[in-house]
């Protein structure tokens, strides 16, 4: 499998082979100065990659202007199951991301910093032997507090993750002030995904100018993206942010009916209109998609999306932990609802069922996860609206009824799959 | 200065006692949890509101000044 790229700059984050931390100071050298890193990251105008793209520069501002010794917390919860690019980046290239967590702590001032990962042995093996080499190294100012996110797709949110770490439930929580100005035991508290730190180390030494040579200008650098083609296994692999989603998806191996952008919490496309958009922000906005935390699935014709999303949606009303009325009532009645639509047992109502209890869900939670369901709701009744209108009169056009992407026991689905082992790591392709 | 109502989502268990008191500004989904005006609270209903906010059960209901 080739790691070559287009443009032959060379991969940023995925490297062709695992990486040790003597590997890693060759190729990078020492851990640089933080003075410079919040003028580069902001210069650099880097995003978070968790999904959420808030910029970093003004993440690291915020927590420097709130009064308080500031905490940093590194995010490799990666709860949501078709999502395997974290796990990738940290099995890969672990020291990277480490560089980053320390610069941020030293350009913040924080005294206390945490990685915390999603509950898999090998990641947590990985990352426990990674610290201890740095250790005998002596290359880190501050201790690192690794901890094992709980399971479930929520528990990876800011809110859930800084209850966790602060001994309690990994549930989020309604918050009137942001964590940058109080978050962990009421300290300033900076959270950053782990791509997003693994690329501010290499800002911290390349400068902004060196980011900004790869993506589009106003989205720059390169990405993490879990792909999930329509045949074939799926991959995790590193784009340049605006590469073209038909060179992402590859030329399609069998007929495509739609492509899955931005996770669970995203919405469907037609793959028709999908394969002539790119992989950015500014490119998908118009149709309410955003790349997310670069999760992307292209489902085959011979399959069912009303199925398909009633199984994720059953999934995600299971996740709802249940805290919110709207969410515990509205989720589960909704993927109800779509369930009786795929089976083909749906009344005359659904449709306006599914829209108003939608509606309802709507900005009524503590957290993302009522509205990232229910965006998904909406876009497969435009996207499928004529397999929809099939399912209604009794039909479904498809003929393989395997579940396509991972739901539930996530990290199972994903051992299943030949999905991410360093060695299957693809290069990136690049616009 | 204006102020606006909030709801906790988490600690809301949908008692309706909001609804009762301040009919004008809260009404109920089909669950029982509050729908709140999004407008900021008229004058006259300062008092309603303030009363609304104090008696639910779990306090849940906030009357938030804007921009605050």
């Amino acid at each position: 499998m080739s790691t070559a790229t287009a443009t032959g700059s060379g991969l940023r984050l995925l490297p062709p082979s695992p990486v040790d931390l003597a590997d890693h100071v060759r190729r990078h050298g020492r851990q640089p100065s933080a003075q410079r890193v919040l003028a580069e990251v902001t210069d650099a105008g880097l995003t978070g990659r968790g999904g959420g793209a808030f910029p970093l520069g003004r993440k690291i501002a915020a927590v420097l202007a709130a009064p308080g010794r500031p905490i940093v917390v590194g995010n490799g919860a990666e709860g949501e199951p078709a999502s395997g690019k974290d796990r990738a980046l940290l099995l890969a290239n672990p020291h990277l991301v480490l560089d980053g967590l320390q610069l941020v702590a030293a350009a913040t001032g924080a005294d206390e910093a945490h990685l915390s990962v999603r509950p898999d042995p090998d990641v947590h093996h990985r990352l426990t032997g990674a610290l201890a080499d740095r250790g005998h190294a002596g290359v880190d100012l501050l201790p690192v507090e690794l901890t094992t996110a709980a399971p479930g797709f929520v528990s990876g949110q800011e809110s859930a993750l800084l209850r966790q770490l602060a001994g309690g439930p990994a549930l989020p929580s309604y918050q009137s002030e942001r964590v940058t100005l109080r978050g962990l035991r009421g300290r300033p508290t900076l959270v950053s995904n782990v791509e997003s730190l693994a690329h501010l180390a290499l800002i911290a030494r390349y400068g902004a100018d060196w980011f900004r040579s790869e993506g589009t200008a106003r989205e720059a650098g390169t990405m993490l993206a879990t792909v999930w083609p329509a045949a074939g296994a799926p991959f995790v692999a590193e784009y340049a942010i605006g590469t073209p989603l038909a060179d992402v998806l590859g030329p399609p191996a069998v007929g495509t009916s739609a492509v899955l952008i931005g996770g669970y919490h995203g919405v469907w496309l037609p793959s028709g209109l999908a394969r002539t958009r790119r992989l950015s922000a500014g490119d998908l906005r118009q149709y309410g998609a955003t790349p997310g935390a670069g999760v992307v699935a292209e489902l085959a014709t011979d399959r069912c999306g009303v199925a398909e999303t009633a199984r994720l949606v059953e999934y995600l009303a299971a996740e709802s932990v249940g805290q919110c009325g709207p969410c515990l009532n509205g989720l589960p009645r909704i993927a109800g609802a779509l369930r009786a639509l795929a089976d083909g047992t749906a009344g005359s109502g659904v449709l306006k069922d599914l829209r108003r209890w939608s509606g309802l869900v709507q900005g009524r939670g503590a957290c993302a996860h009522p509205d990232g369901s229910v965006r998904l709701v909406g876009s497969v009744l435009s996207t499928f609206e004529r397999e929809i209108a099939l399912h209604l009169r009794g039909g479904c056009s498809a003929t393989d009824h395997r579940p396509f992407l991972p739901v539930g026991g996530g990290l199972a689905a994903l051992d299943r799959r030949p999905l991410l082992p360093p060695a299957a790591v693809r290069g990136r392709r690049s616009a | 200065m204006t102020s606006r109502l909030r709801v906790d989502p988490t600690s809301c268990r949908g008692d309706g006692v909001c609804a009762v008191l301040l009919p004008e500004l809260v009404a109920l989904d089909e669950w029982g949890y509050p729908l709140l005006s999004d407008r900021p609270v008229p004058a006259e209903l300062q008092r309603a509101a303030r009363k609304a906010a104090a008696s639910c059960p779990t306090l849940a209901l906030r009357l938030v000044p804007d921009g605050g």
